[in-house]
């Protein structure tokens, strides 16, 4: 009987396949997951080089942060906004593209195009859109509105930051929510309609509950995604006007990069690990109760 | 058996030789710069270039431009990150982290003549009677005006008198304030003897009576007088769209091609009289460099004095015996000699340097966001003022 069974090859070459992508996911994903906890634990002094282990004190000084709450109200906002907003004009809108009229295919590139576009030059763009005298400015005085300064004002840069952003990915939700209308089986609504019911009541009774997973699916992408929204911030308003747009991961690039509080800022990573694991969760849960398959 | 022994030994030394001339073998050497102008680069190859003929162990001089926007961040980030530079130049803002936290070495013994160093300019790179960076570059801010704009210039106007001419011109810019980095500021506030801290870096000055008088005088120069360009709109004076401009004396480079004619003015005098603010820029060795010694070296002929008359074409140099009128003038030729008398040479020696503070970055954020509710036509100036000084009291008074 010779070693190289064929169950034991098998086995070896379904190794190798998977060795390139485990290897991945170990050096980029799994140690620098396990090395940010480690300096969490530790204050890291860069520029002296010192690196002391100070036990649970980074995390007792999330406790006593004031920033870090100002941050966490302002991220609860984006990602309030932008996941209504999102999922709401992307079930609107694929809705509408979903009618079988001339001329959806040419909308529906249209509404996917920004999606494909680079993260930065969306927003450098949008920079000079949003400027006092941009084009978005200049557009209300055709009107005869006086425009505020969008991304310098306590409450317009928030909303400008969500709207950005929302224009910038409601393609792909708005995508995803096509493909599942289509899967929406026809007769269900002839036998609704002959039942006497209207527009409004098919599209609650028999649209939302099967497309139920997919709505759980994009709500649990956007909000993820919310939380990891960096450069939109990083270019368009720096955190500010005040402290208004500094949302938690911005924070943590502050702290860490910026202030030099590598221990801090790692504490912070994993704060933000937590949450986004702890959302997840709960939306994994909450499926039973909203998903029609899963009751 | 001996011989053999012997043969043994004698190959041993050899090998031990060999490690040994590895060790010192060839060196090569790597400084981050925020420049990526043409021809500050062909300089410093040039300079580096003529070091390492005198040096064949140093194999390689490289320079690393990195962007301004960001550069200490990336500065750290690659010290954090084990892939430190041999050199570095480093802002003045960051002068105070770099120097106190031990990441520099020493390098008062490589520098030729250090005593000709002009003591205001090399204050911020000191620390127990130890030099830890050098001063290659202390740029005065100084006054830029459009003359096809702005005619009857006179030598040194007053505030008053610069802003309403700005006013009645296309207004006054200051390039690098963005409304974000407000330490560009002092170049206005010290003329009404503000400060931001207290000369030991405890108190704050936010909120002191001179600092309310100059932030309203700023504060109605842009929503009142119009005089300045408000937040987020982009005037750009080197294109010849804005009357004067507050800029850094190493910005005249970028006049060289202008399509207007210009002047280079002291900062106007205040209500306390003349003043004048410099930013600086210094270069040190990192301690934990492989290199740190050649480093060292290199850093010394980088700044020796013919070196640093060739360096001063674009970063004034703090050696008083090329810190006159004549020596400069010949390398600015943009410049006439007077107006390098009143701005350059006045300037150094009398200057200010802008504003920092141990912990820096920090401070800069907060006083950012502390002072973004003052951008608008109606702040309260002495109430967001003295919010200053609440939010950065905990940052002065940390070790």
């Amino acid at each position: 009987m010779t070693f190289w069974t064929y169950r034991r090859r098998d086995n070896l070459v379904g190794y190798l396949f998977v060795a390139p992508a485990l290897f991945g996911s170990l050096t980029f994903v799994l140690i620098p997951l396990a090395l940010v906890g480690w300096y969490s634990l530790n204050e890291w002094n860069v520029l002296g080089g010192t690196f002391e282990f100070i036990g649970a004190e980074n995390y007792q000084q999330l406790l006593s942060d004031e920033k870090l709450r100002d941050s966490l109200v302002a991220t609860a906002w984006f990602a309030a906004g932008l996941v209504v907003l999102n999922l709401s004009l992307a079930l609107l809108l694929a809705v509408l593209l979903n009618q079988k009229l001339r001329g959806t295919t040419v909308f529906r590139t249209l509404f996917f195009s920004p999606v494909l576009v680079s993260l930065v030059a969306w927003t450098l763009v949008w920079q000079l859109v949003l400027q006092p005298e941009g084009s978005v400015n200049g557009l209300l005085g055709f009107f005869g509105v006086d425009g505020p300064n969008w991304l310098r004002g306590d409450s317009t840069a928030m909303i400008s930051v969500i709207v950005v952003q929302v224009i910038k990915n409601v393609g792909l939700n708005m995508v995803l929510f096509l493909a599942a209308l289509q899967g929406v089986p026809a007769p269900l609504y002839e036998a609704a309609k002959i039942d006497g019911a209207g527009v409004w009541t098919r599209f609650r009774r028999i649209t939302i509950p099967l497309i139920s997973p997919t709505i759980l699916l994009t709500s649990i992408i956007t909000i993820v995604g919310s939380l990891q929204v960096f450069a939109q911030i990083a270019v368009l308003t720096q955190g500010g006007p005040g402290t208004s747009t500094t949302v938690l991961i911005y924070y943590l690039y502050q702290q860490a990069f910026q202030f030099h509080h590598f221990g801090y800022g790692a504490t912070l990573s994993v704060l933000l690990f937590v949450i986004v694991a702890a959302l997840t969760l709960l939306q994994w849960q909450m499926r039973r109760k909203w998903v029609l398959h899963e009751r | 058996m001996s011989r053999l022994l012997a043969l043994i030994l004698a190959g041993l030394l050899a090998v031990t030789a060999c490690s040994g001339s590895a060790a010192s073998g060839p060196k090569s050497l790597r400084m981050t710069v925020w420049t990526a102008n043409e021809a500050h680069l062909k300089l410093l190859n040039e300079i580096a270039a003529e070091y390492k003929a005198a040096h064949p162990d140093v194999t390689e001089i490289k320079f690393d431009s990195i962007p301004a926007d960001g550069y200490t961040t990336t500065l750290t980030t690659q010290i954090a990150g084990g892939n430190a530079p041999d050199l570095a130049w480093i802002l003045e803002e960051s002068a105070p982290d770099f120097v106190s936290s031990g990441a520099l070495a020493p390098i008062k013994g490589k520098i030729e003549k250090a005593d000709e160093l002009t003591p205001s300019a090399t204050k911020l790179w000191e620390k127990d009677g130890e030099l830890y960076a050098y001063p290659f570059s202390t740029s005065p801010f100084g006054l830029f005006v459009n003359t096809s704009l702005v005619k009857d210039v006179p030598a040194r106007w007053t505030w008053d008198q610069a802003i309403a001419a700005s006013a009645a011109g296309k207004g006054l810019v200051l390039p690098d304030f963005k409304y974000q980095n407000w330490a560009v500021l002092s170049a206005i506030w010290r003329g009404w003897g503000a400060n931001a801290w207290s000369e030991d870096g405890r108190s704050c000055g936010f909120s002191s009576a001179e600092m309310k008088d100059a932030m309203s005088f700023v504060h109605k120069a842009i929503f009142t007088d119009k005089a300045i360009p408000g937040p987020g709109t982009t005037v750009d004076f080197f294109a010849g769209n804005a009357a004067m401009a507050i800029s850094q004396i190493s910005r005249a480079g970028a006049l060289k091609d202008a399509k207007f004619t210009w002047t280079l003015m002291p900062l106007p005098s205040g209500p306390k009289g003349d003043y004048a603010v410099i930013g600086q820029a210094g270069v040190g060795v990192l301690k934990r460099s492989k290199n740190a010694e050649a480093a060292a070296d290199f850093l010394g002929f980088f700044t020796n004095e013919a070196n640093s008359a060739k360096l001063a074409q674009f970063f004034p140099s703090v050696r008083s015996s090329l810190l006159n009128a004549q020596t400069l003038a010949k390398s600015n030729p943009l410049i006439r000699p007077e107006q390098l008398q009143s701005v350059v040479v006045e300037g150094i020696s009398k200057g200010v340097v802008k504003p920092s503070h141990q912990g820096q970055e920090e401070l800069n954020q907060t006083i950012r966001a502390a002072l973004d509710p003052l951008w608008k036509p109606d702040a309260q100036v002495g109430a967001v003022l003295d919010d200053v000084c609440t939010k950065i009291k905990p940052l002065l008074e940390r070790k």
